[in-house]
């Protein structure tokens, strides 16, 4: 789904003729202020919504269908923005409501999720407007800056973007490329850490046998799968997931220094691939240590 | 404090252009309020002069320079194709600013500043688009409809004459969606329905200004420095699902989110408009980051929600008062006579000076010489005015 995705749109354009602008530190304080009359925030995220899926669907999966485990959660930041970049994989993945949960049930300060999701679902009838109202956000850089730097709150992305959800079930595990390092460039320039995380289970319990070219072309949907339950059980059978054992580990933080500039491609480059390998490494590990798949 | 004294305003028979001129001249500090426009204002004015002229920047040009005009205020910019059709909208936005931007530019010419009103359909509404758009961002997409097209060349006339005229002060400001009781937009229109109409499947996020805040906004921008590009716009972002909420009313999906274009049409045939730099809006929203502007000492009085919530009033409160009021109509001849004539002895706020303006402006220059003269403390200009009368009785 996710990745600070390439646009045409180059965030920090200046306006040449327009004369001096303020600088950006002195733009935090006048953030908006909440307004406690209202259910939604102006991201268009709604705590009734949210908190009805979570306690319905999400508790469901997570407790009972999934029983996920966590390590880590500690290494998540109480406070200030903080950066998750995550592996993603399977057919309408679960694996960011469930990281979203993991935070909210077993970490000190539970903190809400950012998730960034890709714009295709800002155009798509439905998922437009649902999506938003449970936290997701479109991964636009300028959005994920806006969140980290200035909000200070927890993004979850998936640098795999869409090449992870499409992958097939006889590839699983084995990452994709890390886009171009977008996420990285949005956490340097933001100065927040980047916390890796690695969740065991996904593929087993959405895996896609096959990808249907023409059928995703008719729906207009970004991909098409074929999974244990869809599409021959209709549209509820993408949330048909096999209860597979969900293991989730958050690794250490990785921070950035005042000198580490978010210009420096070779830096960043080379962060992502950091922050690839280190999540790959963590994954085998986890995969040798699991005698099952279904029950951990 | 004031930091703009002679004040051209263009438009001023459009709304905002009659409200602004009235803000204008309630300041002691402006000396001059000059109002422009190929229509005669549609609001009471105490001291504003109005000159008839079309687009022709010649006749322009001479105005400016007699008047020795420091700042003019551009207010005249459509950015609601219902308003007017799109050949005279592109007539009015392309070729009016050009024309205005030549009469203020030019060796000797005395323009010190220029405030364009502008909006943020500047940026137009896209899938991929940020969820706060700020000041520094392009388009990311080029110009999908009249309006948008027109809004981006106005602002391109304007960047180009700040980059002839190096010395004067620039200020674009981008408004959001305008609500209020006396502002008439096409986006009011859609919210004066019996229930807010939808994309089915959609729902956009909005930001409103409130129309006095936009009149705020543009007075802010002639009584301080402010050069650049701001975003206004009250703080938060409603989902629109929500503002039908605070009006009372129910949202009805009834746009299909294939073929909406299709619907509309429908739409319009039974009476309602949606005009097309709308339809974007109302599938995919915007927001925009409002703080630029704040940083420049402005406040708002109103957020989005509280402007929505404004509105709700006046629409429930509209049909008992519709008509109460007598409209305005300008009057050449009593205008003149009540600006000039020396048999006006007091005006609505109180008695006028005996003087004449001419007596007036002589004796504020002897006065000012005595002052140089004397090194005496700094005097505000109402107060001389008043020592200068009693000593002339």
């Amino acid at each position: 789904m996710a990745e600070p995705r390439r646009t045409t749109l180059s965030v920090r354009e200046p306006e040449p003729p327009m004369g001096s602008l303020v600088p950006a530190e002195s733009l935090k304080e006048h953030l908006p202020g909440l307004e406690p009359e209202r259910r939604l925030n102006d991201w268009g995220r709604s705590e009734r919504v949210e908190g009805f899926f979570d306690q319905t669907l999400v508790e469901f999966f997570y407790r009972y269908w999934f029983r996920a485990e966590v390590e880590g959660i500690e290494n998540v930041p109480s406070a200030g923005g903080a950066l998750l970049v995550s592996n993603h994989a399977g057919a309408l993945p679960p694996d960011a409501a469930i990281l979203a949960k993991a935070i909210r049930e077993e970490h000190a300060h539970p903190r809400p999720l950012n998730i960034t999701i890709e714009h295709f679902f800002k155009g798509y009838p439905g998922f437009s407007a649902l999506l938003p109202k449970l936290g997701c956000v479109p991964a636009h850089p300028a959005n994920v800056h806006r969140l980290l730097y200035d909000e200070e709150q927890l993004v979850l992305v998936f640098p795999e973007g869409r090449k992870g959800t499409e992958k097939l079930y006889k590839d699983r595990y084995r990452l994709r490329r890390f886009g171009r390092g977008g996420f990285v460039e949005a956490a340097m320039r933001a100065r927040a850490p980047i916390v890796p995380a690695c969740v065991v289970g996904a593929e087993e319990a959405a895996p896609v046998f096959a990808q249907v070219g023409p059928l995703r072309r008719l729906t207009g949907l970004l991909y098409f799968p074929v999974t244990p339950t869809f599409p021959h059980l209709g549209l509820l059978g993408m949330l048909g997931y096999l209860p597979a054992k969900f293991k989730l580990r958050f690794l250490e933080p990785i921070e950035f220094g005042p000198g580490d500039s978010h210009e420096d491609k070779a830096l960043v480059q080379t962060i992502a691939h950091e922050v690839r390998a280190r999540i790959q490494e963590s994954l085998w590990d986890m995969l040798a240590a699991r005698r099952s798949v279904w029950f951990g | 404090m004031m930091d703009s004294r002679r004040i051209l305003v263009t438009g001023l028979s459009t709304y905002w252009g009659g409200r602004l001129a009235k803000a204008l001249e309630a300041f002691p500090e402006v000396e001059a309020v000059i109002g422009v426009d190929n229509e005669e204002p549609s609001v009471e004015l105490e001291r504003t002069e109005y000159v008839k002229v079309g687009a022709q920047h010649a006749l322009l040009r001479r105005v400016v320079e007699a008047a020795e005009i420091d700042t003019v205020v551009d207010t005249r910019l459509v950015v609601d194709s219902s308003t007017t059709s799109s050949a005279k909208a592109h007539e009015n936005n392309v070729i009016g600013t050009m024309n205005i931007l030549a009469a203020c530019s030019g060796p000797g010419s005395p323009v010190r500043k220029v405030v364009l009103k502008s909006s943020t359909h500047y940026y137009g509404c896209e899938q991929d688009d940020p969820a706060f758009f700020d000041e520094t961002m392009r388009r990311p997409h080029p110009p999908r409809t009249g309006i948008e097209r027109d809004i981006v060349e106005a602002e391109a006339a304007l960047g180009e004459f700040a980059e002839r005229n190096p010395d004067a002060t620039i200020t674009i400001l981008r408004f959001a969606n305008v609500l209020g009781p006396d502002v008439r937009t096409s986006h009011i229109g859609l919210f004066s329905l019996p229930a807010v109409p939808m994309i089915l499947g959609f729902d956009p996020r909005y930001q409103f200004v409130h129309e006095d805040d936009v009149v705020h906004a543009l007075e802010h921008a002639v009584k301080v420095r402010a050069p650049g590009v701001f975003n206004v716009a009250g703080d938060g972002v409603l989902a629109l699902s929500e503002v039908a909420g605070l009006l009372g009313k129910p949202y009805a999906p009834v746009l299909p989110p294939w073929g909406t274009g299709l619907a509309a049409a429908v739409l319009r045939r039974a009476g309602v408009r949606i005009p097309p730099e709308a339809m974007n809006q109302l599938r995919y929203g915007r927001g925009v980051d409002n703080r630029r502007y704040k940083a420049a000492g402005f406040h708002y009085q109103y957020t989005s929600r509280e402007a929505v919530l404004k509105l709700g009033e006046h629409l429930r409160l509209h049909p008992l008062v519709r008509g109460a009021q007598e409209p305005y109509r300008y009057e050449r001849e009593v205008e003149e006579f009540l600006r000039w004539s020396p048999h006006v002895k007091r005006t609505r706020d109180g008695p006028r000076s005996s003087l004449s303006r001419d007596q007036i402006a002589e004796l504020q220059r002897l006065l000012a010489s005595f002052a140089d003269a004397a090194e005496s403390g700094a005097e505000e200009g109402p107060d001389r005015l008043e020592a200068a009368e009693e000593r002339t009785r």
